[in-house]
């Protein structure tokens, strides 16, 4: 029970201070790329310093340390109420030790009892699977890119989008396009084609699980993301939304099946602070392994 | 890269021009969507605050107390600024702003605001919550903290050489409605 609690605890500052590897690769591809002497270069050698300060102090990338989304993967029996019981503890000392920021606000009365631990946060989505180990993921998901998220319901006349991949890059772009530097780019989306509107946001951001640089298994999937990737980064908006070569640093499009009546299109933006890490757990509940 | 040290001059705000990079020195104060709407609801400042030739960051920042009993800013990033467009002009305007951090830029009326009262809209690196809060040398008070909650109150931050890029300036520019209009067009032709 302690050794689990102090393993999240763990996950939960290496995840607020220290950038995935997939993740710091794209961010050094698009330093390289923007021009020298411009302000988006700039702002991408800010980044840049920002990454290594964080992991050299050991404090958060960014100071919103976000929405704490875990994905846990539990083997038969693992007992679900002792893991969401270690993982409200571990996420109260977190922010106690300024891993995490005091981040969750009641919307009726406007108070934040200091803590991270209500009602929805932390948020934890169990899934069993066939192996024997536990391994759990973490997103912090910050509210600057949280606002930019979009969902279009196709067809969607105005912005001529069909009930098809075409249709679908056309509002991808659009969500693009709309959310300008506002979500701190350049980003990455987790994007969902399909379900209903509250599985489709919420596969959306499970997408954000997926390395970047990883191929979509299916390929025209693959193809749509690589479109969107490139075509982002010819709009110029650039790092911060202040013009440049990288708006997008990668996108990730899973797909669930819908109704006959129903087409969403549910994105999600991931800012350039992408935190995303995971561990294996041994059977005592300490750290086996880091996943990315 | 021009220096801007509180408290600032009219005339050194209206000198500059968008897309101009800035560092920052002197006092700055946080405020974000509590505050704004405090202040635009005709709420007084507390004694001791003064936004006067001064700026305000868009910031909820993470904040610890050492061992001294000292406020440590632990990270101070910005926050999306958009949020207070509704509020921000009027704050310019009847506290005497001449800078405003924040990121992700703003609307019209704050534009029109930066253009009548003599005010810019200084844009940091949103997430660098490390590069920036090394930047903050002291945290001398924080004001509102019962009312608010940490994130959302008024911190008082001495900044040296802080960061940050002029996005509106006091002209009636915004490098925003450059980038939205030259991206829409560009994304016409993808199509």
């Amino acid at each position: 029970m302690n050794a689990l609690e102090d393993s999240l605890l763990e996950l939960i500052r290496r995840t607020s201070a220290e950038i995935p590897d997939d993740v710091h690769q794209a961010l050094l591809a698009s330093l390289a790329r923007e021009q020298q002497g411009t302000i988006a270069a700039s702002a991408m050698q800010i980044i840049q310093r920002n990454v290594a300060l964080a992991k050299n102090k050991s404090q958060p990338i960014c100071q919103d340390t976000g929405s704490i989304l875990f994905y846990v993967d539990c083997p038969r029996g693992l007992d679900q109420l002792d893991f969401a019981r270690a993982a409200r503890a571990a996420v109260k000392r977190a922010t106690q030790k300024g891993y995490l920021r005091q981040n969750s606000v009641d919307p009726i009365t406007g108070k934040n009892d200091g803590t991270n631990v209500g009602p929805g946060s932390p948020a934890l989505h169990f899934d069993q699977h066939a192996a024997p180990e536990t391994r759990v993921r973490l997103i912090l998901k910050g509210g600057g890119c949280e606002n930019v998220g979009a969902q279009y319901a196709l067809p969607h006349e105005k912005l001529k989008a069909n009930r098809d991949l075409d249709g679908c890059r056309r509002v991808i772009l659009d969500a693009v396009l709309q959310a300008q530097g506002k979500g701190c780019g350049p980003g990455v989306l987790g994007v969902c084609i399909g379900g209903d509107r509250a599985t489709g946001y919420e596969f959306s951001k499970r997408q954000l699980l997926r390395k970047l640089g990883e191929a979509n298994p299916n390929p025209a999937l693959d193809k749509l993301e690589r479109d969107v990737v490139e075509t982002a980064n010819k709009l110029g908006i650039g790092p911060m939304g202040f013009g440049g070569r990288t708006t997008l640093l990668g996108a990730r499009i899973g797909v669930l099946n819908r109704l006959p009546a129903s087409y969403f299109v549910s994105i999600s933006y991931m800012c350039w602070a992408f935190r995303r890490q995971g561990v294996t757990l041994d059977p005592n509940g300490g750290i086996a392994g880091w996943l990315y | 890269m021009t220096t801007l040290t509180t408290p600032i001059s009219e005339s050194v705000v209206r000198a500059l021009k968008v897309g101009e990079e800035v560092l920052i020195t002197g006092t700055v104060f946080t405020g974000r969507d509590a505050v704004h709407k405090y202040l635009y609801d005709g709420g007084a400042l507390p004694a001791g605050v003064s936004f006067q030739n001064g700026i305000l960051y868009h910031c909820g920042p993470v904040i610890i107390k050492d061992e001294a009993g000292n406020w440590k800013c632990v990270a101070a990033g910005p926050t999306t600024s958009i949020r207070e467009e509704p509020y921000q002009g009027r704050v310019i305007r009847d506290f005497g702003l001449r800078g405003v951090i924040g990121k992700g830029g703003m609307g019209e009326k704050t534009v029109a605001a930066c253009r009548e009262h003599g005010c810019v809209y200084l844009h940091a690196v949103g997430g660098a919550a490390q590069v920036l809060a090394a930047c903050v040398q002291r945290v001398p008070n924080v004001y509102f903290m019962e009312e608010f909650g940490a994130p959302e109150a008024i911190w008082e931050f001495q900044v040296a050489s802080f960061p940050a890029v002029v996005t509106i300036d006091a002209h009636g520019h915004s490098l925003h409605q450059e980038v939205l209009a030259a991206s829409q067009a560009a994304l016409a032709k993808y199509l």
